[in-house]
């Protein structure tokens, strides 16, 4: 299947902190490719590097998007040429209804929006159309409702290549199903998903999944040996200096390979 | 066309309803100190009188008991390019009545206008009073407005205000609305407005929450761009137990412009409690950024979140 995203060592700093580095992997469109690593690993700031936010321009490596080089491209260049970001901490919009943020995405891609739409996105996120359509995106909606209608501003985008950071965090049992048929509904699409998260538990719908450890790629490959692996070496690590870290990679890395 | 029209069309491209023909909606229609229209209905009585040149005396009484069903337009306007306006504005509602007022003040050709409205309102035990009052001073910004009212709020009773500018230029304004509450009286002013260009805007709300169990909120949100400047002086005093209220003066800035707040509490009772919050800065980046990922531009980005902003 063709790469709609091809990332080449990719590196970050912000400040004196190196935030990743050396970081490649692709996604195929119609498939999900998993990031997985603990909190703090850079997982965020990944997502933000490829969604083009002003303070993450990538320090080495580049991006490709359908065979093209986007670091030059802002935010909103980016999503008008099928990218986007479903966030892990949606703001709060007062006096913004979900209605009209759930028409923004379409409306700036100059394309019409039916009622029709709307309703079948709440839908897919469990949400009922006329409790939510009309009320604000403030805080009288709580993180969750709100993570769920991020999703369902993803869907009625009908983008390319969408980043999920994160979209199980914040949300309740039920409505992780709803994850599950965002994802579905996404690759009938055939959109490219980069889903990042914290949790094994989403490795299921990945279709690869890549190891980040302190900004490093650990491993690549398998989703499900990828889960193992991650029970077993990184949910529970204790190494938390940067240096003895890379060392202990860098043995965990040469173990990988004598094994192989 | 007769000044009527001109004053019911402009009124419309404001973005008013067509009601002045509905008998069942009270309405008044003032050029400058010409009375145009003036409707009422049961239970409403107004009264307007011509004093000096440029000066009108509007009396609105509200019959005790009384509950008006429609909402009473009333349209305050300027035609001409230059022109005066003073109103004297007297409302008194009985007790127990209620009201809500739809007031459109309307400059749309002004290069030189002064509007001042100097208003009393009296509220009466147990009467209810809502009052909104949108502005559009046309796109030259020649328009100085100055409006003040001193409302007094008998015990029991409920006054609401939204003063809204939010469509071309607002010139200079200056406002300043002082209220009194008595025992369990709940007070709710808000002020909405848009600056660009040099526009100059300055907001004062006050309330006194005298009686026991007084409720109020004074709630000033400004966006200012290009050289336009704000100030927001909200003061708030509680006075009697279990009188609580909130301040809240929110500025959100871009290009140019200047703003200011100032955010007085007082609080006279050791049961009384006011908060309050104030914000001055430009449009918070994540939320833009968000509505970025979506497609939007910064600028378009931007005015999706003043708008709510305002309309919040
Ligand atoms: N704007 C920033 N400035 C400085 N450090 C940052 C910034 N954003 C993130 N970081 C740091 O980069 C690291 C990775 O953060 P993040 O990408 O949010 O991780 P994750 O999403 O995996 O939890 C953290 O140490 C974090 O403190
Ligand atoms: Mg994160």
């Amino acid at each position: 299947m063709k790469n709609i995203l091809e990332i080449e060592n990719l590196g970050l700093n912000l400040g004196s902190n190196k935030v990743f580095s050396d970081v490649s992997f692709t996604i195929s469109s119609g498939e999900v490719t998993a990031v997985i690593g603990p909190n703090g690993c850079g997982k965020t700031s990944l997502a933000y590097s490829i969604m083009g936010l002003k303070e993450y321009k990538p320090e080495q490596g580049s991006i490709f998007y359908k065979d093209e080089n986007i670091n030059k491209y802002s935010i909103d260049e980016r999503a008008r040429k099928g990218i986007t970001l479903a966030w892990q901490e949606p703001p709060r919009l007062e006096g913004v209804s979900v209605r009209k943020f759930l028409a923004l995405g379409l409306e700036s891609q100059k394309k019409e929006v039916t009622e029709e739409q709307l309703e079948s996105v709440l839908k897919e996120v469990g949400m009922s159309p006329h409790l939510y359509l009309d009320r604000n995106i403030d805080d009288t909606l709580s993180g969750g409702e709100r993570k769920r209608i991020e999703l369902a501003s993803i869907l009625i985008m009908e983008p390319e290549l969408v980043i999920l950071d994160e979209p199980d965090s914040g949300v309740d049992i039920v409505a992780l199903n709803n994850i599950g048929t965002v994802i579905n509904k996404l690759k009938e699409k055939n959109t490219g998903i980069l889903m990042i998260t914290h949790s094994e538990e989403m490795l299921k719908y990945a279709d690869k999944a890549v190891l980040l450890c302190h900004g490093e790629i650990l491993k690549k490959g398998d989703p499900q040996e990828i889960s193992v692996f991650y029970q077993k070496e990184c949910r529970d690590c204790e190494v938390d200096d940067y240096k003895s870290h890379r060392e202990k990679r860098q043995q965990m890395q040469a173990e990988v390979k004598n094994i192989g | 066309m007769d000044d009527y029209k001109m004053m019911v069309n402009a009124y419309k491209e404001a973005g008013g309803e067509d009601v002045f023909s509905d008998s069942e909606v009270a309405h008044v229609v003032l050029e400058r100190d010409n009375v145009l229209g003036s409707h009422e209905v049961e239970g409403l009585e107004v009264n307007i009188k011509k004093r000096e040149k440029g000066r009108v005396q509007v009396e609105i009484e509200v019959a005790a008991a009384a509950v008006i069903k429609n909402p009473v337009h009333m349209c305050f306007g300027v035609l001409p390019e230059k022109g005066l306006q003073i109103i004297d504005m007297e409302v008194n509602i009985g007790r127990g009545a209620e009201i809500e007022v739809l007031a459109d003040c309307i400059f749309p050709n002004a290069s030189e206008v002064k509007h001042i409205m100097e208003a009393e309102i009296n509220l009466a035990e147990n009467s209810k009073y809502t009052y909104r009052e949108n502005h559009y001073h046309g796109e030259e910004g020649g328009v100085e407005v100055q409006a003040e009212a001193e409302i007094m709020a008998a015990p029991n009773s409920y006054f609401y205000s939204v003063f809204s500018l939010l469509q071309g230029r607002a010139g200079k304004i200056s406002f300043d609305y002082q209220a009194d509450l008595d025992a369990h009286s709940t007070l709710e002013m808000l002020a909405r407005i848009r600056g660009n260009n040099e526009d100059e805007i300055t907001i004062r709300e006050a309330g006194v929450l005298r009686g026991k169990g007084a409720r109020g909120i004074l709630d000033s949100k400004i966006a200012l761009q290009d050289k336009a400047s704000g100030e927001i002086l909200n003061e708030l005093t509680a006075c009697a137990s279990n009188a609580q209220g909130h301040v809240d003066c929110t500025e959100v800035i871009k290009d140019e412009a200047t703003a200011r707040a100032v955010p007085i509490v007082n609080v006279e009772h050791p049961e009384a409690k006011i908060t309050h919050e104030a914000a001055i800065g430009s449009v918070d980046d994540t939320k833009l950024q968000s509505l970025m990922s979506r497609g939007l531009n910064e600028e378009e980005a931007t005015e999706v979140i003043v708008q709510g902003m305002l309309k919040g």
